[in-house]
């Protein structure tokens, strides 16, 4: 970690953390959920709606040529961000849900046929698991599962397993949202090209994590979402290698996508302007360039070593609560603490905690074959962003005991 | 109950019932059953109910998993419930349906419910109220014969 990273000074960047929650300062442990916003983001969301406001690619007025010019920057700015070849292969969506059912229907509905197999794991958040379904129920292809171990991980080896001829895709979180799990993608990739099976990675939980880069990587698609990067909601985005996008049909018709109209016949734009029907979230998309400005600043050097040892911090903390259960202890880890009290069921347990002003989220966190996996209806998790400190653990371990003695002390 | 002390959801009461609830386990002779599912959070139980010939719930028990709020209320549901004829049960329904949704003050209007009243202040909490209702409609679903139930 270099000398410059303060927590401390981090935190003042971020308006939400000074506010009160039951008369209580904010502890916010929900990062996984959504991370909070730097002010600079804000402002300059702000400054677009006071200054810039217009659509993009259509006037030749100063406006819109410089909304244009602002919107075209931040996909450039993705393109060095993932480390992309081409800016063209970054397409803006509503988040990494709406990235997944792009691929799903174009890709899947087109170049997936009946009997194909098609390879997901047992931790895979609904959004990489539902599309799928609903492509296997219209297409007749098979979803093959790659099983966890309790520790909440799966090896190369148990991908390998699965991997048959007839295997045609392959569809994978980077880093679990509900374990934290950091998966051994880029082994996978490589296994998987050997046959030529395009491999899409979901990085919603990691781009705020580590740093990505799509080249070394090697993976056809990456998709995450704006607002787990510190910026705006409703903008995410989709990478894709050019080979793979050329060939990929349109996923919604409209204005932007097109190159000419008739009623007879219409010619589809260039990328990844095919991808990009109607007037985009334009002022979403301005917001994620100032939030990856903001997370470059910092430094993923930074980041990872601060919020490994806040994770090393909060696992020992949580583990010294007696019969507490750690869901998740993979050895590479993200920052993310879900656990189950003996005593108390997490809704029970997230409502009093946020009695102390502590927010974490409760319940199956859209990863419910994690939760049969591990024989629990919910988990409570404290996700942790760089602007968390040992004291937001602190606060959160007391109010565990807090919730224990309510649980105890009124049942006597 | 008060916005600053959520703590008071948890009263005594409620953690008797969650501790130690009544009519827990799974009912062999029933006329009616149904399963009751809360999709927010994952909680299902499952209601059994032993309904005679003159529309009296003479017996009842619930079985499943859940916070302690779903357990306190299914526990008290069941309690309240047993040994009353089935139009009673549908206003009590009635009363408890509006008493979560902060319509019902029940130290203002007459009413039914008794110890259930307890649940007074839940409305402010919409997501825990559904933890409180979800064995009334997964009880209501057993009488009109929907098997499955959800709070969504």
């Amino acid at each position: 970690m270099t000398k410059s990273f303060s927590a401390e000074k981090i935190r003042q960047d971020f308006p939400n953390l000074s506010i009160t929650v039951h008369g209580k300062p904010l502890v916010y442990l929900d990062n996984a959920a959504t991370t909070l916003k730097p002010q600079c983001v804000i402002d300059r969301i702000q400054q677009h709606y006071q200054k810039e406001t217009s659509n993009v690619h259509r006037g030749v007025h100063y406006l819109s040529e410089r909304a244009t010019a602002e919107f075209e920057k931040v996909r450039e700015k993705v393109r060095c961000f993932l480390n992309a070849a081409h800016s063209s292969e970054i397409i803006f969506t509503k988040g990494t849900t709406d990235s997944i059912n792009l691929i799903a229907h174009s890709y899947g509905r087109t170049f997936l046929q009946k009997g194909d197999e098609f390879i997901i794991s047992e931790m895979e958040h609904h959004s990489n698991i539902v599309p799928w379904q609903m492509l296997r129920d219209e297409k007749g292809i098979i979803l093959k599962i790659i099983p966890i171990d309790d520790t909440g991980a799966y090896s190369v080896e148990d991908f390998q397993k699965l991997l048959t001829p007839r295997t045609k895709f392959v569809s994978l979180v980077y880093i679990s949202n509900s374990l934290g799990t950091i998966n051994p993608v880029a082994q996978i990739i490589t296994l998987a090209h050997k046959q030529n099976i395009p491999v899409l990675i979901d990085g919603a939980q990691t781009v705020n994590h580590i740093p990505v880069d799509v080249q070394k990587l090697d993976c056809d698609f990456f998709v995450f979402s704006g607002h787990k990067l510190f910026g705006p909601t409703g903008v995410g985005v989709l990478y894709g290698k050019t080979h793979q996008l050329k060939v990929m049909p349109p996923y919604q018709g409209g204005g932007d996508m097109i190159s000419s109209v008739t009623f007879e016949k219409t010619t589809y734009n260039v990328l990844p302007y095919k991808f990009e029907a109607g007037t985009p979230h334009i002022a979403g998309v301005i917001g994620l360039g100032a939030a990856i400005d903001y997370v470059m600043a910092i430094g993923f050097e930074n980041i990872m070593s601060y919020e490994q040892s806040l994770l090393e911090y909060g696992t020992r903390a949580l583990s010294k609560i007696p019969q507490l259960r750690l869901i998740g202890t993979a050895k590479h880890k993200a920052a993310i603490l879900s656990f189950v009290h003996p005593d108390i069921h997490a809704h029970d347990l997230g409502t009093l905690v946020d009695e102390q002003g502590i927010a974490i989220r409760t319940g199956h966190h859209c990863t419910q074959p994690v939760m049969k996996h591990f024989g629990v209806p919910a988990t409570a998790r404290a996700s942790l962003a760089f602007y968390n400190t040992q004291q937001d653990i602190d606060h959160l371990i007391d109010a565990i005991i807090y919730a224990n003695t309510i649980f105890n002390q009124n049942y006597e | 109950m008060n916005d600053t002390n959520r703590a008071e959801l948890y009263q005594q009461v409620i953690l008797e019932h969650h501790h130690k609830p009544k009519n827990f386990g799974e009912l062999k002779n029933v006329t009616h059953d149904a399963e009751g599912y809360n999709p927010l959070c994952g909680d299902h139980l499952h209601i059994y109910l032993h309904v005679n010939e003159q529309n009296i719930i003479d017996n009842i028990s619930f079985k499943g998993d859940g916070c302690a709020i779903s357990r306190a209320s299914a526990s008290m549901m069941t309690a309240a419930v047993k040994g009353k004829p089935i139009d009673e049960v549908q206003t009590l329904f009635e009363e408890f349906h509006q008493l979560i949704l902060g319509h019902l003050k029940p130290d203002m209007t007459p009413n039914h419910l008794g110890k259930l009243a307890i649940f007074s202040g839940i409305w402010q909490y919409p997501s825990r109220a559904k933890c409180a209702s979800l064995c009334w409609h997964t009880m209501k679903g057993a009488l009109e014969k929907t098997p499955t139930v959800s709070t969504e």
